[in-house]
């Protein structure tokens, strides 16, 4: 039953696409290297259109950090054609909602629009991958805003100045260590040459993905795309190096005493294998499971056993994102009911203990399998989020595919796998504990 | 039991005369509920929330038990525990959902469409809704849970801005506690309390049922059915008392050592069904409803670098909403930015808005209405907006009709009218020498 349920679905989408695959996408390429992706989905006659650099914050290195992040701003500053200020109006003026985001690993920028209107977001999009211009008054007004952004997002909370020293012990060595909003002075030294640098580096064609998901027909798409882009040059990208880090890294701690913080916090986190680094295809959707299996809902174990059962944690999750370029994290959290941290740590590494001593049950497996199918089917509600998925899965090296491969890793997937998966990779020397002490609380471990 | 299809929301586009057709039906069950269905078969999914009349304001003076119930509601029933009820949705792949605000407190499900898969979902969520049964080490877990959250909320900003400023335009009207409660509310409530709360709001006649998804019409009927059924019929509730606008303009300093200071400036706006709603919606959009296109954003964060983010919004509530600008600024460059703010705004009251910006924020709100039904989630809360609130059924085309038939006099008008400065409530929270110094 549930097998004919879940082989239904991509037949919804059906439209007769020889390139099509099973997620109904459609991929085209462009002669100067640009990738173009298409997602059909006819519900609503709207269109969300992303391109998607392959460049974000661990690109950088120490004297660089928050480069990215601060020329995602300078994207909206202008170009010879329109004025600054004047890619937001045209988009807001045609009905539209624009914004751009900065991650790790990518530097994205999106419209969703009325599907008719595809042609004006392209057309931008082009206009300014080519021929922005960067001067410094905007700049320098630039760089403040995003200095206010680091305070409001970082410095003034006590949660962001706990996940900054988190991170930089959590990632040794490689560039998820720093701040994706970069290190302030950093981002106060910025000048009109580096940024220029770097638009010339990453903004390219080449190092570009369109992802186009809505109300369209990916033929129109593809001329559409060909017509504004196509006559931008490529060029190649500087090679990526990613150091060699640290393998193991060895178990770390980092103790935050936040003169602020009210309530006492705790973050674990293992270095994992994401898609793109995973050596065995079918290890990230173990580690799926394990998140799933720990923190799926209020049935799973954390909340059975930490939250309601022995009640250490007044809160508990865990959590797996296969979705980055370079190592990924498998993440615990707990919040203490009564300021007793240790026992929150304790009781987690329990858990982990247990999923590699004993195999689950098949109701425990069956659930977790339920789950994730029945997640991985309600994201194709969100248009945005679908067409999300697929830069991500591009920008990050694991190839929009993997979609089509995610209900049969799934399926194949026993109780051995998972914890052959928790012995594997869910050990000590791969571990960081974070800790923010609550100001007034005693002080332990 | 006859169904009505009320409003055949036929909604155009307006560039492009492409139409999207979401047929809203609707029909009262035996038990006296109202419920709102569409019809989207292109996913085996559905969607479900059932609202109550059961947010804050319905606290009385126990802040805080609105949302300790809304809380407890999964928590077990006389059979079933917490983990069985919770594990006994996720065997079918459903996501369950609780959670309450000032006017209303709702249940969600989203779930799989394939009977063997929905229905027991139902089944087990109509029992949990009606028996819930509130166990005490459960009230304890969950009153810990909202104390802790309340103590976070201590060194945060915005959330010390937010409660400020509730308090300050509200007045006494219930709107002005917070949903969360307060650490010394919380730690009062009672189990009697909640169980009392519950008797007298998850009640038939007080809940409203939205539908979307993968069924046919008898089947969300069912379902319907199966909801309200499991309820007690329940008495009607006395309406909200009005609110009543502050008398003078005030400002209220909350200190917080910090490098920026947060700022809310506003007042109480219009409630929901209200004429004025429209030019203020749109007087909105332009000074700081608009996103990087509006007054404040151009001139706080383009022009003159001086925050992240700087925005306005307008809400319509049971009674009244509200009207806010909020900034986040350097310490140093409070004075600048409350003038910009403040003269913004007065400049709304006085001239109408310049002509270009008028046709750009009345083309961004008539075009971008599409795009706020392009998923199934997105329908449901609509739909269970306009029947909690009882709004007319083609209410956003109705919207759009009226936006599009405003003019810069009608605009201004309204602002000048509804948002009247000397009604001005601003918080500041920052640091004591900062907020002090400020005007």
């Amino acid at each position: 039953m549930r097998n004919a349920l879940f082989a239904l679905i991509p037949a919804l989408m059906a439209t007769p696409v020889a390139a099509q695959s099973g997620a109904g996408v459609t991929e085209f390429t462009l002669d100067n290297g640009m990738q173009i992706l298409v997602r059909e989905d006819h519900r609503a006659p709207v269109v969300v259109s992303q391109v998607w650099y392959r460049v974000g914050s661990s690109y950088e290195t120490r004297g660089e950090t928050g480069l990215s992040h601060l020329f995602e701003h300078m994207m909206f500053k202008g170009t010879e054609r329109h004025a600054e200020g004047e890619f937001s109006e045209i988009i807001s003026r045609e009905g539209g909602r624009l914004n751009a985001f900065t991650g790790r690993d990518f530097s994205a920028y999106f419209e969703i629009m009325a599907a008719d209107r595809l042609p004006v977001a392209l057309e931008l999009e082009a206009d300014r991958m080519a021929n922005l211009q960067i001067n410094a008054e905007a700049l320098s007004t630039e760089r403040e805003v995003v200095l206010e952004e680091r305070r409001l997002r970082t410095d003034d909370r006590p949660e962001g100045r706990f996940a900054e020293r988190y991170a930089a012990i959590a990632h040794p060595g490689t560039g998820y260590a720093h701040p994706i909003i970069g290190w302030a002075d950093d981002v106060a030294a910025f000048e009109v040459a580096d940024l220029r640098d770097w638009y010339d580096q990453w903004y390219t064609p080449t190092n570009a993905t369109l992802v186009v998901a809505g109300d369209v027909e990916p033929e129109a798409v593809h001329s559409m795309a060909q017509e504004y882009f196509g006559g931008i040059e490529g060029r190649d990208v500087p090679a990526v190096h990613d150091p060699d880090n640290l393998q193991p890294p060895g178990e770390r701690r980092v103790i935050h005493r936040d003169p602020q913080a009210r309530v006492t916090q705790l973050r674990m986190g293992y270095e994992v294998p994401s898609f793109a680094t995973a050596e065995s295809g079918r290890d990230p959707y173990a580690l799926q499971m394990l998140a799933t299996i720990l923190d799926g809902g209020d049935g799973a174990r954390l909340a059975e056993d930490l939250v309601r059962g022995s009640g250490v944690a007044a809160a508990a999750g865990a959590g797996y994102n296969p979705m980055v370029r370079l190592d990924a994290e498998f993440s615990l959290f707990g919040v203490p009911a009564d300021g007793d941290v240790d026992a929150v740590e304790t009781a987690l590494r329990e858990q982990i203990r247990r999923l590699q001593e004993t195999l689950v049950s098949d109701e425990t497996l069956e659930r977790a399998r339920s789950q994730m199918l029945a997640d991985h089917l309600f994201e194709m509600d969100s248009v945005f989020y679908q067409a999300m998925q697929l830069g991500m899965l591009e920008t990050t090296g694991a190839g929009w595919q993997t979609l089509n491969e995610f209900e049969e890793n799934v399926r194949a997937l026993t109780a051995e796998d998972l914890r052959a998966a928790a012995r594997e990779y869910l050990r000590p020397e791969m571990l960081s504990v974070g800790i923010m002490q609550a100001a007034d609380q005693e002080e332990t471990g | 039991m006859k169904r009505l299809i009320v409003a055949a929301a036929l909604i155009l586009f307006s560039h492009t005369g492409g139409a999207m057709q979401a047929d809203i039906q609707e029909w009262t069950t035996r038990a006296g509920t109202e419920v709102l269905f569409v019809e989207r078969h292109e996913l085996p999914i559905v969607d479900v929330r059932v609202t109550f009349d059961a947010g804050s304001a319905r606290d009385g003076d126990t802040p805080g038990l609105a949302r300790m119930t809304s809380n407890l509601l999964l928590e077990g029933t006389p059979e079933r525990s917490a983990g069985t009820i919770a594990r006994g949705f996720e065997r079918y792949g459903a996501r369950v959902s609780t959670g309450s605000g000032r006017d209303t407190a709702q249940v969600s499900v989203r779930a799989l469409s394939e009977p063997a898969r929905l229905d027991p979902v139902i089944d087990s969520l109509a029992d949990v809704i009606a028996k819930a049964d509130f166990p005490a080490d459960a009230v304890e877990r969950v009153r810990r849970q909202m104390s802790l959250g309340l103590q976070q909320a201590q060194s945060s900003a915005s959330a010390l801005a937010e409660k400020a400023f509730m308090r300050g335009i509200y007045g006494e009207h219930p709107y002005a506690t917070p949903p969360g409660g307060t650490l010394e509310s919380v730690e009062a409530l009672t189990r009697a309390a909640v169980v009392d709360f519950h008797r007298r709001h998850y009640t038939a006649r007080n809940a409203t049922i939205a539908i979307v998804g993968d069924l046919s019409a008898e089947r969300a009927e069912a379902i319907a059915n199966a909801l309200s059924g499991a309820l007690p019929a329940g008495e009607a509730l006395a309406a909200l008392p009005p609110v009543e606008l502050p008398s003078s303009a005030q400002t209220i300093r909350v200190p917080l050592e910090a490098e920026q200071t947060h700022v809310m400036m506003g007042q109480p706006s219009v409630r929901k069904g209200s004429e004025a709603y429209y030019p203020l919606y749109l007087g909105n959009h332009i000074l700081g409803g608009g996103g990087l296109t509006s007054i404040l954003a151009e001139r706080m964060r383009e022009e003159r670098g001086l925050s992240y983010s700087s925005a306005s919004s307008l809400t319509s509530a049971a009674r009244r909403g509200r009207f806010q600008m909020t900034t986040q600024v350097r310490n140093d460059s409070l004075p600048e930015a409350l003038s910009v703010m403040r003269d913004s705004l007065e400049e709304m009251r006085v001239d109408e808005p310049a002509a270009q910006r008028l046709s750009d924020s009345k083309r961004n709100i008539t075009g971008s209405f599409p795009l706020q039904l392009d998923s199934n989630r997105d329908l449901l809360g609509y739909i269970a907006t306009i029947g909690f609130y009882d709004l007319s059924r083609d209410y956003l085309e109705a919207f759009v009709e009226r936006i599009d038939g405003l003019d810069g006099e009608a605009v201004r008008a309204a602002m000048h009218e509804h948002i009247d400065p000397a009604r001005n409530v601003t918080v500041l929270v920052g640091p004591e020498a900062t907020i002090d110094a400020a005007e």
